[in-house]
């Protein structure tokens, strides 16, 4: 099958304490990720305020990703859980308008998974490759 | 005077859409009715727009500049462009004087160069108001419902359509369609004139007065004790503003592009706190002063500075759709010799 | 028609004022036509058998005008609250926005608001008196005889949809306590939820670009309540001021939606007030339904003092993609 060229703009939050050495660590690894994933570390999952992520559409994002610890190994005990349900909410009333489902997900993905890291954003670049620009979110202004 | 049938309408506006881009009055699914591109609606003769004509004209947002950055390197684009002719078809004699009011602001000195662009592609049809809404009070300030300006005028009856061009664009405008037209004298329209001002006679809002406003009333309206009550229910918000047609303030505002700086301009609102907050803040720092400011404005001092003519046109937009149901009307009598 | 009338009203709130249990009330006054009525104070029995208005078109919600009030009222205020305006009440009280003491809160039953939009759509413009009995008698300039129509016919979205004739809050009630209704107030956003997802965003591109933002579903909205409002606040970044481009028209709802979810108590006003009609009120809707799915019934404003569930959490709670592939039904 052929694939094609487009190379879709991931901006991913990561937290300081999991997801970001978990990103270092894919890279001492050299386990793969595509370049265009960007990522913006946050001190916690929870930090992410929604207007960040529709920031992120509106300046060209394709897919918005948001990775924190595990359930239970939050750095500040609880945020993450803040995180699971304000995620869980946003992102349902994102699909409730139309926009598609798979360009938003959270994952948890801890300090010593490098490879679950590297294999997360390859799948999550595929999927959001496969949907094509973001048509839904957009700011034409950005696009001048 | 010229006249054609109702019948043949959608030929006239199919002949007009075929010259440039055609704007009427069409109802939506939710009972009211909106300017929109004409691609075989019905035109909605009877119901005024929620949003006022003025968009055309002066649209709630539009792109003046840009700034495209490279490097070191700034490259500035005018983002101007060309307006092709358009019409805008069934305005009410108070929209038309609407646009008379923003002429005044925007093409004395300084001219606006993209608002007088748009004015001078842009055809004015008026259309004589056979149903009035009981919130209209035009008469107030000198408005003939049964005679708007504009480049042409139109005289709906129950089986006609009767034009009268006013200006030389409307007569060119008339001949795009000129094969559908007959010649006919005004006894029609007259008939329509008298019938239309009988309705206006009945409106409740008849005997609305200006005569406690216009210029040089400054001082006697501006510390009355009735505005803090006027104002007591105002949310703040910009709705009044917003369907008015003849507001006219504006912010100049700047979005960052990712590849550089997109200037533009939209509508502001003197009912929101951040109005003019630019350099040193809001000056009108409780909504009792930004509420008096909005009437103020368009009872005092817009008749002040532009030779006794106010800056209300009656339109009736503000009184059907503040949330609080507080308006001009409400305003005039309050504060008007009672 | 309401079934406690405006006398009784006033009857009432004329005795407190002689009393001195309150300094002023916090009411609805008339205006130019039937329907325009206006929140208002009135401090003395002239001024209230003058101006004061209980009837179908009483739907302002005046409870987010007593942050305002308490702040600077001397003494007692008493306000009129309808069965759903008592559950904003409690969720300001909850946030901490109104000082309880210094209000005096007269429960009212509330037999559903009229829509001045629905009435115009069955008799068009030039309405000049609106005869709230029985049935609604209108009567218009163009019109022979009067339209009579069926209050049920011409209610308040919020009204339709009502979820509750009960008060939750006040100091006395007039007339009888109702019930909590088991309305289908979220069969709206299960249609929505049925489509396919550019089907939804055709529906929500087509509602949202009428947005003029005149920010009337933000300042009449009772949970809205911030001091200054991140789109007013030149400093926060995402000031704006006008739907300049589609973009914008969503960004603002969305955060609008989003910051008051848990704390929204469905009252409705944001619809209400929508010059250009949009149904705001089933982004709210769908994020209750969500909650209650994902997190267990929640009510905002039936309790003072109650935790919303985005301010809470269980170790169990769905995984979000879990949420989205349930459409919400994962709890």
């Amino acid at each position: 099958m052929q694939v094609k060229e487009y190379k879709p703009l991931i901006v991913a939050f990561c937290c300081n304490w999991c997801s970001y050495a978990g990103a270092d660590l894919a890279g001492n690894n050299r386990a793969n990720y595509p370049a265009e994933v960007k990522i913006i570390r946050v001190p916690c999952s929870c930090r992410v305020n929604p207007t960040f992520i529709l920031r992120a559409f509106q300046k060209g994002a394709d897919g918005v990703i948001i990775c924190g610890c595990h359930p239970g190994d939050c750095h500040y005990t609880s945020g993450n859980y803040y995180t699971r349900r304000r995620m869980a909410m946003l992102f349902s009333m994102l699909d409730f308008l139309g926009i598609e489902r798979e360009r938003t997900r959270v994952e948890w993905i801890s300090a010593a998974e490098g490879a679950k890291f590297s294999a997360t954003m390859n799948e999550f670049a595929n999927t959001v490759a496969a949907l094509g620009e973001n048509k839904r979110l957009e700011d034409l202004r950005c696009k001048k | 005077m010229l006249k054609c049938s109702l019948s043949v309408l959608d030929s006239v506006f199919s002949r007009i859409s075929e010259k440039m881009d055609l704007y009427l009055p069409v109802k939506r699914e939710d009972g009211k009715a909106e300017y929109k591109k004409w691609q075989g609606e019905e035109w909605s003769e009877n119901l005024n727009t929620v949003k006022s004509p003025k968009d055309f004209f002066f649209p709630q947002s539009e792109d003046l500049v840009r700034f495209r950055t490279e490097g070191k390197s700034v490259e500035v684009i005018d983002e101007r462009e060309e307006k092709a002719p358009f019409a805008v078809f069934g305005v009410r004699a108070c929209d038309v004087r609407s646009f008379e009011i923003l002429d005044k602001v925007f093409l004395e000195e300084p001219r606006d160069s993209f608002y007088a662009m748009r004015r001078e592609a842009g055809i004015i049809v008026s259309v004589a108001c056979q149903r009035p809404a009981e919130t209209c009070f035009c008469k107030a300030f000198g408005i003939d419902a049964a005679d708007p300006s504009g480049d042409v005028t139109c005289w709906k009856t129950d089986s006609e359509l009767y034009l009268r061009a006013n200006t030389d664009k409307g007569e060119s405008f008339i001949s795009i369609f000129a094969d559908l037209l007959t010649e006919c004298d005004d006894t029609e329209v007259e008939k329509e004139k008298e019938k239309i001002s009988r309705i206006l006679e009945k409106l409740p809002l008849n005997g609305l007065s200006t005569e406690s406003f216009g210029a040089g009333k400054t001082e006697e309206l501006f510390e009355r004790a009735e505005w803090a009550d006027l104002c007591e229910a105002c949310l703040g918000c910009g709705t009044c503003t917003f369907v008015c047609p003849t507001c006219q303030c504006y912010d100049i505002k700047d979005i960052k592009t990712g590849n550089g700086v997109l200037r533009y301009r939209c509508w502001d609102s003197c009912m929101y706190s951040e109005f003019t907050k630019m350099a040193h803040g809001n000056n009108r720092l409780t909504q009792r002063e930004r509420f008096r400011q909005r009437f103020m404005h368009k009872l005092v001092y817009f008749p002040e500075n532009n030779g006794g003519v106010f800056g209300c046109v009656g339109c009736g937009r503000c009184l059907k759709s503040c949330p609080v149901s507080m308006n001009i009307v409400k305003v005039m009598k309050e504060l008007g010799d009672k | 028609m309401q079934k406690v009338t405006r006398d009784i009203l006033v009857k009432r709130a004329s005795e407190l004022l002689a009393d001195g249990t309150v300094s002023s009330v916090l009411g609805w006054k008339a205006g130019e036509f039937d329907y325009d009525v206006t929140p208002a104070t009135f401090t003395d029995t002239e001024s209230l058998e003058k101006g004061f208005v209980w009837s179908d078109f009483s739907a302002a919600n005046l409870s987010k005008y007593l942050v305002s009030k308490t702040k600077s009222a001397e003494g007692r205020i008493l306000v009129f609250l309808k069965p759903c305006d008592t559950y904003s009440f409690n969720q300001l009280l909850t946030e901490h926005r109104i000082d309880r003491e210094k209000v005096y809160a007269v429960g009212v039953p509330c037999e559903g608001m009229a829509d001045i939009n629905k009435i115009r759509s069955i008799c068009g413009d030039g309405i000049i008196k609106i005869d709230c009995g029985e049935k609604l008698t209108v009567e218009t300039l163009y019109a022979d005889e009067p339209f009579v129509v069926e209050p049920s016919e011409v209610l308040l979205e919020k009204c339709e949809s009502c979820k509750s004739k009960k008060h939750v809050a006040y100091d006395e009630l007039l007339g009888e306590e109702g019930e909590v209704v088991d309305s289908s107030r979220f069969s709206e956003v299960e249609r929505l939820e049925a489509m396919s997802a550019d089907e939804r965003f055709e529906f929500w591109q087509g509602e949202l670009s009428r947005c003029i933002r005149c920010n009337a579903c933000r300042d009449a909205c009772p949970a809205c309540t911030c001091e200054v409002c991140v789109f007013n606040n030149p400093a926060s970044g995402v000031e704006t001021k006008a739907p300049s481009d589609s973009f914008e028209e969503k960004m603002f709802h969305i955060i609008r939606a989003f910051h008051v979810a848990g704390r929204c108590t469905d009252c409705g006003e944001c619809s209400r007030v929508c010059p250009q009609n949009i149904p705001l009120h089933l982004l709210n809707r769908k994020l209750i339904k969500d909650m209650n799915e994902s997190y267990g019934t929640y009510q905002a404003g039936e309790t003072v003092g109650a935790s919303s569930p985005l301010t809470e959490y269980t170790l169990g709670d769905p995984e979000a993609g879990d949420v989205l592939e349930g459409g919400g039904k994962n709890a």
